[in-house]
């Protein structure tokens, strides 16, 4: 009885030791992942889809089995949208061990840290859309959306051919993503004969846009390009129509954004302009993470929730095509690659990354009608 | 000119929103000799409380507003004079002070984890239309909002000078001894006070969420330049806070039509040190002395 008794415990004893062994190997086994992101402060609506489209991917990758057969261990810092804070945050990622760097999605916090991920040569996936980022010969830089660089000349062909302006009002944000919408269109709109009647400047986290607004209508112009984050956008639309301005509202992705149809209500009615993803998009895969994103956080994902379920995609299809788990190797692969729905179904769309890390890949003509986005016609890849 | 007419009105529009703000600048210096730092914090969180009736309750706007309203001004009109003004102020105005620099952040921080971090709609009671009148467009919610905050404020000028309480108020806050020995009962007439502040508050944030959208964050513009309208108008008068949160919501406009939108929040600093320099008890307000 007592041999059995302290055999028993012995048995015992030695599974809960090798349990104890097991459990940090376990933890070892998953795949650490780090982002960096905007959960706070002016850019809290652009990051907080950013998180939860990654968040999902993680959930349906991991559903799936992992990343060549290790789970996906998510970590979310705020940045509180603050440049110092994102440095650091950056810094601490990459002292944690991350495989890579994910976010941020305001241009101005990437450009004051890309640098250190550059340094600790890890690839950072980035939801900014700033032209310069991608011009400073960062190998370890990769966008998740097209560049200004790419959608502007979209932008002023639109205007010109479909909207039929020959003078208008350039309303943009005074932070990196606004400064480099601006420099990104003026010279497109210049090669195209179209005249700037107004050159508005707003603030990050500006609250009030009736003079702004009241500007842009006494400059009689015949429509008005609205480059501004989405709590702005929706500010600045809501006034225009208090104040009556009546003019075409013109934008690039944020503008017809699903956040800020929401937040402008009637206000975001007619405006139109150039997507580069979208929910509404005529691709299924879209539609479908469109619904998911819905039933999973109970409101429409904007194009932020689609880059980052598609950022963490693109790692998984870099880090299945390198077959290791290199953090190098990661950025090497991803540079000059074409990612197919068919190789990754996570990408959702056939993307094509440049040398330099923007992308490239169809766009989409939409305009907002009953607090929809419409999505009016699609336009090809730059370089297919 | 059409222009310029349009510019005033806006600017008086946000300045009525400043001056319901600045004028709880001036009831709680009245009552206590210190600055609240969370005013801003009390504009912006009524539109949260609304929000979560509406949204958590399922009420309509009016049912999600009366209720918001009412625990907002319990909380934070009779708590706050309760839990943080009464056992502070017997330590001195200063302690009181950085606890409310204290509250500013937990009301803050408490919004966006609590709520959301993100700036939500709110409805609007006002329809979103606009008037047309000798060629200026004119938004009917900027009607609204000068309309609602100047009657609101005349009300509260009229009960604080015309009626009983209200002079019972007054002599509370003037000398709190002698109008105990008068029979007068101050702790009433101070918590009567800070109830009416946070009633303005709730006032002046129902009327500029529809425009500004209701976030955790919308206090540190309010705040601040609600700050220098009462400097401005004179912190220890009502009709100083509305004389200065006009001035300061008109200049704030102009300032961003002619000048530069990159420069309007420091047009109303500069003229905050003009004040400081050059009429220190503010345009509308009385010198007062104090012993130190």
């Amino acid at each position: 009885m007592n041999f059995c008794m302290t055999r028993c415990t012995s048995v015992i004893a030695a599974a809960m030791a090798c349990l104890a062994i097991a459990t940090p190997a376990i933890a070892q086994e998953k795949l650490k992942l780090i982002n960096v992101v905007e959960l706070s402060g002016a850019g809290a609506t652009a990051g907080t889809n950013w998180k939860n489209g990654i968040d999902l991917a993680v959930a349906d990758i991991n559903a799936k089995g992992g990343i060549l057969g290790r789970q996906i261990e998510i970590i979310h810092y705020d940045t509180q949208t603050n440049p110092g804070n994102t440095r650091a945050a950056v810094q601490r990622a990459i002292d944690e061990g991350t495989y890579a760097v994910l976010g941020p999605v305001f241009s101005g916090p990437i450009g004051a840290s890309m640098q250190i991920a550059q340094r600790a040569e890890i690839a950072q996936l980035v939801g900014g859309e700033a032209a310069g980022l991608t011009r400073q010969g960062n190998p370890y830089l990769f966008r998740t959306s097209l560049s200004q660089a790419a959608a502007m000349p979209k932008i002023a062909a639109y205007l010109q051919k479909e909207v039929k302006a020959k003078n208008i009002a350039v309303v943009w944000v005074n932070n990196d993503f606004g400064k480099g919408g601006r420099d990104a269109i003026l010279p497109e709109l210049a090669k195209l004969g179209i005249t700037v009647g107004a050159d508005v400047s707003t603030e990050q986290g500006q609250a009030d846009f009736a003079a702004d607004a009241i500007k842009v209508k006494n400059a009689n112009v015949d429509a008005v390009f609205v480059y501004l984050n989405e709590e702005e956008s929706a500010r600045f639309l809501s006034a225009a129509k208090q104040q009556g301005v009546g003019k075409p509202m013109i934008g690039e992705t944020t503008l017809l954004g699903s956040k800020v149809i929401s937040l402008a209500g009637d206000a975001a009615n007619g405006v139109r302009g150039h997507v580069g993803l979208s929910i509404d998009a005529p691709i299924p895969a879209f539609q479908e993470f469109g619904r998911k994103f819905q039933a999973n956080y109970n409101y429409a994902s904007d194009h932020n929730g689609l880059k980052g379920y598609m950022a963490v995609s693109m790692i998984k299809w870099g880090t299945e095509k390198q077959k290791s788990f290199d953090k190098k190797g990661l950025a090497d692969t991803l540079r000059g690659a074409t990612i197919r729905p068919s190789d990754e179904p996570g990408i959702m769309i056939t993307t094509k990354i440049e040398q330099n890390g923007d992308l490239d890949r169809e766009s989409f003509l939409a305009e907002v009608i009953d607090g929809k986005q419409i999505i009016k016609g699609t336009l090809p890849m730059l370089n297919p | 000119m059409a222009e310029f007419i349009a510019y005033l009105i806006a600017g008086l529009a946000t300045g009525a929103i400043y001056a319901l703000a600045a004028i709880g600048f001036t009831l709680v210096w009245q009552t206590s000799q210190t600055i609240n730092f969370a005013q801003g914090e009390f504009v912006m969180l009524p539109a949260i409380f609304v929000l979560i009736a509406v949204k958590l309750l399922g009420l309509p706007i009016w049912a999600g507003a009366l209720i918001g309203i009412a625990a907002f001004i319990l909380l934070f009109g009779w708590g706050f004079k309760l839990l943080l003004v009464d056992p502070m102020i017997r330590h001195g105005v200063l302690p009181l002070a950085i606890a409310t620099m204290s509250l500013s952040i937990i009301m803050k921080e408490g919004a966006k984890d609590g709520y959301s971090a993100e700036a939500q709609k709110f409805p609007s009671l006002i329809p979103a239309e606009t008037l047309s009148f000798m060629g200026v467009s004119i938004s009917l919610q900027h009607i609204a909002i000068i309309g609602v905050a100047c009657i609101a404020i005349g009300g509260l000028q009229w009960f604080v000078t015309q009626t009983k309480i209200g002079r019972q108020m007054q002599a509370s806050a003037q000398n709190p001894g002698v109008a105990l020995i008068l029979g007068i009962p101050v702790a009433q007439m101070v918590l009567l006070t800070f109830l009416i502040n946070a009633a303005l508050a709730a006032l002046a944030s129902i009327l500029i969420s529809p425009i500004y959208l209701a976030k955790f964050s919308n206090g540190e513009v309010i705040g601040l330049f609600a700050f220098i309208a009462a400097i401005v108008g004179g912190f220890n008068q009502v009709r100083g806070a509305l004389a200065g949160g006009l001035i300061v919501g008109v200049i704030d406009s102009l300032a961003a039509a002619y000048i530069s939108t990159s420069y309007r929040l420091a047009v109303p600093l500069v003229l905050l040190v003009v004040i400081i320099l050059v009429k220190p008890e503010g345009l509308f307000g009385r010198p007062e002395e104090r012993r130190i």
